[in-house]
């Protein structure tokens, strides 16, 4: 494949991501926040294999395949499953309102940007120009982690925030070694498993999964 | 050896997963955490005759930097196996852990000191990286053992906002992986800390500086400095008190040495003092937060909780400060703190017990009602706040003798934290041990050799250093230079 089209491609699949992620931060249905973040897995996965085809390295074949079992089916899944099971119909909240978060993040981009152009300077491979939509992804999960007051939608932004460094992995080095993306794959897969079972303590304790009332622990004066 | 020290706590995790309820799973526990410290002592052996090693083809490295982590966490699992024999058997006869519980706080437990000890002995920077964020993991739900709605609100917080911060950490490490990969060649080979320190004076000094703001940011976070220890004091104080020992006493500690790890690495790139000024800074307003946070608290745990915030903050303005009387100061910290505030946790635990509250106010006469745990807390609390002559005392000398030196402007505000701490200790412990003993305290069989073995250490090491730690002390410092 032509390397200026292969450059293409992954811009255009970066931009995706980046635009995903800013749908989560606009998405007030806990459903489609789900859809979402199954959507960028899903570029981020298409977007590894290309780069593994395009620089040839083959391991990133695994880490594709990896993201698209773990993001795109697992997890989405999990959390269907809980949110069905926990019967969450509810909107979300968002503590600030969406136009201010939107310009926000749109701050945070820039800001990344300015961040990674040292960085972008010294690369040669040709995903360099992505590592700062991958620091913004980071950005933009944690503002969703903020901004959103319930459980179910503090898991997603931290989820879009591991998607981001595995993005930032992919488009900086070609990929971490394997041995620590299998472990950080198992982190995230064990990570799922613990809030799976926290939602059901926070759930059955506090009768709903808003974190607001989680405010007890605070210094007494 | 080293296989030996790592497989022990992974299968005890595994057995205990299975019969953790039993009778006997206590004593497997205690067994498991022996073995492991019998094997680390035969490791430092090894490291103290031959110098440090490679093993498991690179995978694993041993220097005199982590050896004496690794016993010291070996070390305090086990007593804190000892104490939490009886601790956890009263909390059951109680009713507030079932039968999966303690057969869940039992293979978490163990899971805990493995990942831990990973962490020490791998030379992958990546999966140094991923045994912090597994013990993590494996400690959220013990933090919520208890399932109160506090104790949820506090795992939640430690698992979002450690979770959270050590995401930074591994930007930083793929930031630290791209300068590597352009002198080391891409693979695994690139992110080996024996590697990258060979090197380190021709990794680019920029992308180093940006890794390093994310790897403190990060592994700042797990540290508990201030602005980034919101989690600390509520994970420390939810949680069974055997949980908070380790997790005070070790946790931090293994945080705080990636940390260093990765100063190193910027310090030999950059050739300026720029890590160590971010550190000093994150470490002095940690000291001064803390000290004064001291003073407000009402839960005795949530107490000795800031104070491990003030303790870390030393340390990390020690090593940022650099030159060989404060690294060694920071290294003698990180032991005799770790000592010395597990045992306090230890009679923190049997006298909430006793009193079943961790109300400061409801504790009272623990001198009459319980000597060892009165004594305890008071020579414990002794040793934390600095007075000689336990090993604290000597720590903190030593890095202020080095801070007059090459910071003398810091020196009154180290001063003033410490002094904060000291009176606020003083003033909170004072009631605790004094006065008749109330009517609701229950006596209670405690576990002595805990506390004592710990506060007897504090004590000789303050007096007299033994040779071979005062050698490996040495090494660490020409190492971390």
């Amino acid at each position: 494949m032509n390397l200026h089209i292969a450059a293409q491609i992954n811009s255009f699949l970066a931009a995706l991501v980046l635009l995903t992620a800013f749908g989560m931060l606009v998405q007030k249905r806990i459903y489609g926040l789900i859809h979402l973040f199954a959507w960028q897995g899903l570029f981020l996965s298409l977007n590894t294999a290309i780069v593994g085809f395009v620089a040839n390295k083959h391991h990133l074949y695994i880490s594709s395949v990896l993201t698209l079992s773990l993001k795109v089916f697992v997890l989405p899944y999990i959390l269907h499953v809980l949110i069905h099971r926990l019967k969450i119909r509810k909107e979300v909240e968002t503590v600030v309102n969406i136009p201010m978060t939107m310009m926000i993040g749109i701050a945070l981009v820039i800001f990344s940007y300015h961040l990674m152009a040292p960085i972008r300077e010294l690369s040669t491979l040709i995903t360099r120009s992505t590592l700062a939509v991958a620091l913004a992804t980071v950005m933009l999960g944690l503002l969703m982690m903020i901004t959103r007051r319930h459980a179910v939608t503090q898991i997603i932004g931290f989820l879009a925030l591991e998607n981001g460094l595995f993005f930032a992995a992919t488009s900086a080095t070609y990929g971490m070694p394997l041995v620590v993306e299998l472990g950080v794959a198992l982190d995230v897969l064990i990570a799922a498993f613990i809030f799976g079972i926290f939602f059901f303590h926070i759930h059955t304790t506090f009768d709903s999964l808003d974190v607001e009332q989680m405010a007890k622990l605070k210094e007494a004066g | 050896m080293l296989l030996i020290l790592l497989g022990v706590p992974l299968c005890a995790s595994v057995v205990l997963a299975f019969v953790g309820d039993r009778k006997f799973a206590p004593e497997i526990n205690i067994l498991g955490s022996a073995a492991t410290f019998a094997a680390g002592t035969g490791l430092a052996l090894e490291v103290y005759l031959q110098g440090p090693m490679l093993a498991g083809g690179k995978f694993f490295f041993v220097d005199a930097f982590n050896v004496y982590l690794s016993v010291l966490t070996a070390f305090v699992s086990m007593t804190t196996a000892i104490f939490s024999r009886r601790y956890m058997r009263r909390e059951r006869e109680h009713g507030r852990v079932g039968h999966v519980g303690m057969r869940f706080y039992h293979a978490m437990f163990q899971l805990f000191i493995f990942a831990m000890l990973l962490c020490l002995l791998t030379n992958n920077v990546g999966v140094l990286w991923i045994a912090m964020e597994l013990a993590t993991l494996s400690t959220v739900l013990l933090v919520s053992l208890y399932r109160t709605p506090t104790a949820i609100e506090a795992a939640w917080k430690y698992f979002i906002l450690c979770g959270v911060g050590i995401a930074q950490a591994l930007f930083g490490t793929v930031l630290l992986y791209f300068a590597a990969e352009k002198v080391l060649g891409e693979g695994g080979e690139a992110l080996l800390w024996t590697n990258l320190s060979r090197v380190s004076g021709s990794l680019e000094p920029t992308v180093l500086s940006l890794a390093f703001v994310f790897l403190m940011v990060g592994y700042g976070t797990k540290v508990g400095l201030v602005p980034l220890h919101n989690w600390l004091p509520d994970a420390h104080s939810e949680g069974p008190t055997p949980i908070s020992a380790v997790l005070s006493g070790l946790l931090l500690n293994i945080a705080l040495y990636a940390l260093v790890r990765c100063k190193v690495l910027v310090d030999g790139s950059t050739h300026t003092h720029q890590a160590g000024n971010i550190m000093m800074g994150f470490g002095l307003l940690s000291i001064i937060v803390a000290a004064f946070s001291l003073l407000r608290q009402k839960d005795i745990k949530r107490m000795f909780s800031y104070s491990s915030i003030e303790h870390m903050g030393i340390a990390t303005f020690a090593f940022g400060l650099g030159g060989p009387i404060a690294t060694f100061g920071a290294l003698l910290h990180m032991l005799v703190h770790s000592l010395a505030k597990s045992a306090i946790f230890f009679t923190v635990g049997h006298a909430s017990q006793m009193h079943r509250s961790q109300d400061m106010a409801r504790i009272k006469g623990l001198f009459k009602g319980n000597p060892l745990v009165g004594w305890g807390l008071m020579f414990g609390v002794m040793a934390i706040v600095g007075m000689p002559p336990f090993g604290i005392f000597t720590s903190e000398f030593l890095i202020l003798t080095a801070t007059m030196k090459d910071a003398p402007y810091l020196t009154p505000f180290l001063l003033l934290g410490l002094g904060v701490a000291f009176a606020a200790l003083f003033r909170k412990v004072q009631p605790m041990v004094a006065g008749d003993v109330p009517s609701y305290q229950k006596p209670m069989k405690v576990a002595h050799l805990p506390v004592l073995l710990h506060l007897v250490l504090v004590l000789v090491i303050g007096l007299y250093m033994p040779d071979f730690l005062n050698s490996w002390f040495h090494t660490a410092v020409e190492l971390l230079k």
